[in-house]
């Protein structure tokens, strides 16, 4: 590893990204409060969705961090900064989870405890299932995630200041650990929030299911926010396609990967076809929710795979641009899959459409706001010029 | 191999990956179109310093792909659906979520399979089996640790002198005039070549046969194909008239099986006393049996109307007052030894199963000849009507 000398100015972000934030933001909490007040259970669990939303977003990009380090990459060393500050969001989890927390009776059959002590699954199920140790999990996972987050985040900050070589080998170290610990803490995740929600099903690729999809989520709106800040002028200006083909080439791996476990879910469940699997799925498929079922295929699959089959088109900004809105939404849908069949009958609600906007303003807000705090390049990173000088073969 | 004296092209050795890279973009930058790198290692960013167009190949792995998807499916469909549908684990025969993994497989395989014959067919000229570039000491070193470029003869602008002064102004080293083979063409598949392949094939199966069922044999798991006992019909050496299937030792019974003793007697029917009670669970062995037995002939309520068509001549009906007046084990020794056309049941209706018949048939014809007082029984709801 040798010194770099990048020369590299910082620049505000536009004003217009702050105004955006608060407007979305703004607009979905308001929107939000009168939704709470016409339908509590469903604006709660919209809620939820939103929640899941940053939080996905927020530990994927907090894993690419954690992979760029472990796996030694070049290329994405001068877009790491985008990622830094989208991990950022999982400071505020703790504060956004309150609501949650506060209404986990609301929310989840397997809180009353007079419906537990008559039925014979959920009372197995509750020496794991019960509100205390679900607390506990909670913010124990948020914490652990919070100390990572802190650790790896202020090495690299620091590194912009001293340039010191030794804090890339501490986050790498820093990195080998968080790796499996988020395995753990990212399942036990997904199965309180989203599988407890039917606490009767089971499936034990669950938390990988949700793993998949909080990557591409992340990996989709890095590409987003690379590609609009480097058409502003922004990033490094040695920043070129050739950088933005690795981001188009992870994101058409995930997405395969994410078809890849959503199937293997879905076909041992059909081929088992043991009832207390099944009705999962056939809750899924009836009452309309089989055409979501449909879109969610085709939203979350076929669609950005064949948007990103061929080498120019994991290059070529406007497409990534498209597709990483695109996949965003099909990520919403996807939580919105999870969540809303618990919902007896299928509606639809304006509910549905507003909350999603107080995560989507959120992340903009926390972004513009770490986006003043430090560099949008890491200039002390000792891998820098090297990852400046990426080229795809 | 004999070189001609037609110049095939100009090669340059370089030092390090910036050089060549710096010399593939201007070697692009002079006009020349056909020419080549070679390096022992991919490097980053020479396709766009070469100024190449994307490959073609990916649109031979994509038509091969999706039509490999369209083969499995089809053929799934064809031989589960139409050929030979069978029902498995309850799924319907179009079971699409199963055809996936194969479908999947398919696709990878053709994808895959057809790029590297692609490559091998439209790249490398295959089936030609040399380049002049071979057993050069250029490719010698660039596939060990030099860099090398190499322009042809037949690019447009080709002239050995400009070629010469370009590679000394990026100071190249060892300039190499490289001249084609003498045949233009070394194809694979050449007598000898195809010999050699024959002759591997013959002696690797051979081998394999000669160690794997000769030398290491092992007995396969056939312990439950191969028994001790002897099938139906099956030879045996033990016996001395070589027949597995013995018959039965004098003076014994097969369980089960208790010998009639009144075979070709008339009847002391009297001594033969029905031991079973008209239970219900009697009464359905019974029917059960009737319906299997006795039915084709005497028909399903003992009327005597055979379903056989004329086929076999009709038995009287079991109604009749001379019927209705025989006792138990009449009936018993009837269905045992059989009457007239009436062939013995003994072998095929085991004792207790007989007794149950006789039960069914008497209520049967009690069915038939109700008396009144068993009808007021039956309205009263003293009688239960599926005894």
């Amino acid at each position: 590893m040798h010194q770099n000398n990048i020369e590299y100015q910082k620049k505000d972000l536009p004003k217009n990204l702050s105004q955006l934030g608060w407007i979305l933001f703004g607009a979905g909490l308001i929107l939000g409060v009168i939704g709470f007040f016409t339908d509590q259970h469903r604006a709660l669990l919209n809620y939820l969705i939103a929640y899941m939303f940053i939080l996905s977003i927020g530990i994927g990009s907090l894993l690419l961090i954690a992979l760029e380090y472990v796996g030694g990459a070049d290329w994405s060393v001068p877009i790491r900064r985008v990622v830094e500050f989208l991990s950022s969001t999982i400071i505020f989890l703790p504060i956004l989870v309150l609501p949650l927390v506060f209404s986990i009776h609301d929310i989840f059959h397997w809180a009353h405890t007079d419906v537990v002590a008559k039925d014979e699954i959920l009372k197995a199920k509750s020496s794991y299932l019960n509100e205390a140790f679900f607390i506990i999990r909670v913010f124990a996972v948020l914490a652990v995630w919070g100390l990572f987050y802190y650790l790896l985040i202020r090495n690299s900050n620091a590194q912009d200041i001293t340039k010191d070589q030794l804090l890339t080998k501490k986050n790498i170290i820093l990195s080998a650990i968080f790796i499996p610990v988020f395995a753990i803490t990212i399942t036990i995740t997904a199965v309180d929030w989203l599988m407890s929600l039917e606490p009767h099903w089971f499936s034990t690729i669950f938390g990988v299911y949700f793993f998949s999809g909080s990557v591409i989520a992340s990996l989709a709106a890095i590409t987003l926010f690379v590609v609009f800040l480097k058409e502003k002028g922004f990033m490094h200006p040695k920043l070129i396609d050739d950088h933005l083909f690795s981001l188009g080439a992870l994101q058409f791996a995930f997405v395969n990967f994410w078809a890849y476990i959503a199937f293997s879910q879905y076909m041992l469940i059909w081929y088992a076809n043991l009832p207390e699997e099944n009705f999962w799925f056939l809750q899924r498929w009836e009452n309309g929710w089989q055409y979501l079922s449909i879109l969610l295929i085709i939203a979350h699959f076929i669609v950005p795979y064949a948007a990103l089959l061929s080498q120019p088109a994991k290059m070529d900004p406007k497409r990534l641009k498209f597709i990483s809105v695109w996949i965003l939404f099909a990520h919403f849908i996807d939580l919105y899959w999870l969540v809303m069949p618990n919902v007896n009958g299928y509606y639809f609600s304006l509910i549905d459409i507003v909350v999603p906007l107080i995560a989507v303003g959120l992340i903009i807000l926390v972004f513009n706001y770490r986006a003043k705090k430090s560099n949008l390049v890491p200039i002390g990173d000792p891998k820098l010029q090297k990852g400046l000088d990426f080229r795809v073969p | 191999m004999k070189r001609s004296n037609k110049l095939f092209g100009i090669s340059a050795i370089f030092n390090s990956p910036n050089e060549i890279i710096h010399a593939a973009k201007v070697i692009a930058d002079y006009g020349y179109k056909n020419f080549d790198i070679n390096t022992p290692y991919p490097l980053h960013g020479m396709d766009k310093a070469m100024k190449l167009k994307p490959s073609k190949l990916g649109y031979i792995t994509l038509a091969f792909g999706l039509s490999g998807a369209l083969f499995a499916i089809l053929f799934m469909f064809w031989a589960m659906s139409i050929d030979y549908p069978q029902v498995i684990g309850g799924k319907p025969f179009f079971a699409f979520p199963a055809f996936i993994p194969v479908a999947f497989e398919v696709t990878v395989l053709l994808a895959t399979l057809s790029t590297v014959i692609g490559l091998l067919t439209f790249v490398f000229g295959f089936p030609n089996n040399k380049q002049s570039l071979h057993d050069t000491n250029y490719m010698k070193k660039v596939s060990a640790d030099k860099f090398g470029a190499v322009i042809y003869a037949d690019d447009q602008q080709f002239s050995e002198l400009k070629v010469k002064e370009l590679f000394s102004s990026l100071n190249a080293s060892s300039v190499e005039l490289i001249y084609y083979f003498e045949k233009e063409s070394y194809p694979i598949f050449q007598p000898k070549f195809l010999m050699l392949l024959l002759a591997v094939a013959v002696v690797t199966s051979g081998t394999t046969y000669f160690v794997l069922n000769k030398l290491l044999f092992m007995t396969p798991f056939n312990w439950m194909v191969y028994q001790d006992r002897l099938s139906a019909q099956e030879k045996s050496e033990f016996f001395s008239d070589n027949y597995g299937a013995r018959p039965k030792v004098e003076g014994t019974v097969a369980r089960g099986f208790l010998p009639y003793p009144f075979a070709g007697q008339n009847i002391p029917t009297e001594t033969l006393v029905n031991p079973l009670l008209p239970t219900k669970e009697v009464l359905k062995l019974g029917e059960n049996k009737y319906l299997s037995f006795c039915s084709p002939c005497h028909g399903n309520y003992a009327d005597g109307d055979s379903r056989l068509r004329g086929q076999f001549p009709n038995p009287p009906t079991l109604h009749s007052t001379r019927a209705r007046e025989f006792s138990d084990g009449m009936i018993y020794h009837i269905v045992t030894y059989g009457q007239n056309v009436m062939p013995a049941y003994e072998s095929q209706v085991t004792r207790e199963e007989r007794w149950a018949i006789v039960n069914y048939i008497r209520a049967l014809q009690r069915a038939k000849n109700a008396k009144e007082s068993d009808i007021k029984e039956l309205q009263m709801g003293l009688l239960d009507a599926s005894k």
